[in-house]
């Protein structure tokens, strides 16, 4: 499949891929990893008249804690995030998560970034973000916005970015509790997109929850963030009573729709059980997730 | 129509080739470089049998613009070894029956020829988590695995690693 005919161009600053797009007036795409772009384009969904790769921007690949946050750069890949020793120690909802997006080669060029970019309703990191209250930093010539990530997923591959901002960064605050994450996925064959995602997120002092975040995927238009749920965790605490509750709560947030990866009321039933098996983990009552425990000495987690 | 000139490196060769921006990685490799020994199967990042090296890390070569590889390093199953002097994965999968129609053979050694360079002791789950993103249509799974195997235990007798 050939896609339709576009400009290349490859900037290798900021500056510049600012100036491009400027140029292409909303016109361009910018090229970070490509896993989603690439194939859009030969389905000829995307038919962009230009592609800005920037991937020769240096710089854009550091992944690092820096003022009480994690810093994650638009090249930073999905393989980084895995092979990250920062972000195995203090981040386990993204270490949850990375592996089990797509399947090990498409993890070597795929990027966090680019996902949130690319605002598929289907994608995984849209849900850790918004559990994790990450933000996109986007910039233009007229300066930098930060754009929680809440703000930054408008629908179905839409996103608030301005056609003359380049995403070059998302953060996500450093937990200052003892973390707790996990992103249980339902998919139908590995690599597949997710029928259903569920990402949680805690913060614990001892049994009291200083912070709670639960995203959701595959059961709106774009990924959710279930504020009741949270709310009704932080006050409840950890107690059966208030996971039913919790996890009733993030159910009904959800409008899924029926179609070939299951009916409404199937999806809604797993994010049920998904955010009851989260926080039972939490609990130290259930083994976090099966998969992982299986390939959790997996040395090449790529 | 818009082409512009890559220097890429194919398999240790500095090529200049001439590309069209949209022209695929796989497409450049099987029809300008002529070298078919990468298979395009699905075409939809799917089945890996476009599996090659960009800078050592295997990528899906159906899902990347030639134009992207400016600069950097390919290596193809033409470049894992020669007749006379093959790759141990290559052996591997003679030894131990690890293919049968062969589609998928090519992307399968270059997965694992990576996974090899980067874990020089897998275990049989580190094996199949790698190879996640190639499938085999003959479903010779099981042989693939005992293929890398004999490869990882061959490299370690040679390099003594």
């Amino acid at each position: 499949m050939y896609p339709s005919r576009f400009h290349y161009e490859a900037p290798s600053s900021i500056d510049e891929a600012l100036q491009l797009l400027s140029v292409y007036q909303g016109e361009a795409k910018v090229l970070s990893g490509g896993m989603s772009l690439i194939p859009l384009m030969k389905l000829r969904f995307a038919s962009p008249s230009a592609i800005i790769d920037v991937n020769n921007i240096p710089g854009l690949d550091d992944l690092f804690e820096d003022g009480g946050q994690l810093r994650i750069g638009a090249l930073v890949r999905n393989r980084a995030i895995i092979r990250s020793d920062v972000v195995r120690a203090r981040y386990p909802l993204m270490t949850s998560v990375a592996p089990q997006i797509a399947d090990p080669l498409v993890r070597g060029r795929s990027t966090l970034v680019g996902s949130l970019c690319h605002c598929d309703p289907q994608g995984d990191w849209g849900a850790v973000m918004l559990a994790l209250e990450g933000e996109v930093i986007a910039v233009s010539s007229s300066g930098e916005r930060r754009i929680p990530v809440a703000d930054f997923l408008l629908g179905p591959f839409q996103t608030s970015l301005r056609p003359d901002e380049l995403a070059i960064e998302a953060r996500v605050p450093a937990p200052s509790g003892q973390p707790f994450g996990v992103y249980h996925k339902l998919e139908r064959k590995v690599g597949d997109f997710a029928t259903v995602g569920v990402a949680v997120f805690l913060e614990l002092s001892g049994r009291s929850i200083a912070r709670a975040g639960i995203g959701l995927t595959g059961v709106g238009a774009t990924n959710l963030k279930c504020v009741d749920a949270e709310q009704a965790l932080i006050a409840g605490g950890l107690d059966d009573r208030t996971i039913d509750e919790t996890a009733k709560l993030a159910a009904a947030a959800g409008n899924p729709q029926t179609d070939q990866r299951g009916s409404a009321d199937y999806k809604r039933h797993l994010v049920h059980t998904f955010v009851v098996r989260a926080l039972q983990a939490a609990m130290g009552r259930e083994p976090i997730d099966i998969r992982q425990r299986r390939f959790e000495n997996v040395a090449s987690l790529v | 129509m818009e082409i512009k000139q890559i220097k890429v490196t194919v398999n240790g060769e500095p090529r200049v080739v001439e590309v069209e921006p949209r022209l695929l990685c796989v497409h450049m490799l099987r029809e300008v470089l002529g070298l078919t020994g990468t298979h395009l199967g699905c075409d939809t990042t799917s089945c890996g049998a476009c599996t090659v090296l960009l800078d050592g890390l295997p990528v899906k070569s159906c899902t990347l613009f030639g134009i992207q590889t400016d600069g950097h390093e390919l290596t193809t199953v033409e470049g894992l070894g020669w007749p006379s002097e093959l790759h141990p994965v290559q052996e591997g999968f003679r030894e131990e029956h690890g293919l049968q129609c062969g589609f998928c053979t090519p992307g399968m050694m270059l997965t694992a020829a990576a996974l090899l360079e980067d874990t020089p002791n897998p275990t049989d789950d580190d094996i199949r988590w790698a190879i996640s993103g190639n499938l085999c249509r003959c479903t010779g799974y099981q042989n693939i695995i005992n293929s890398v195997q004999w490869a990882a235990r061959k490299m370690e007798a040679v390099h003594g690693r």
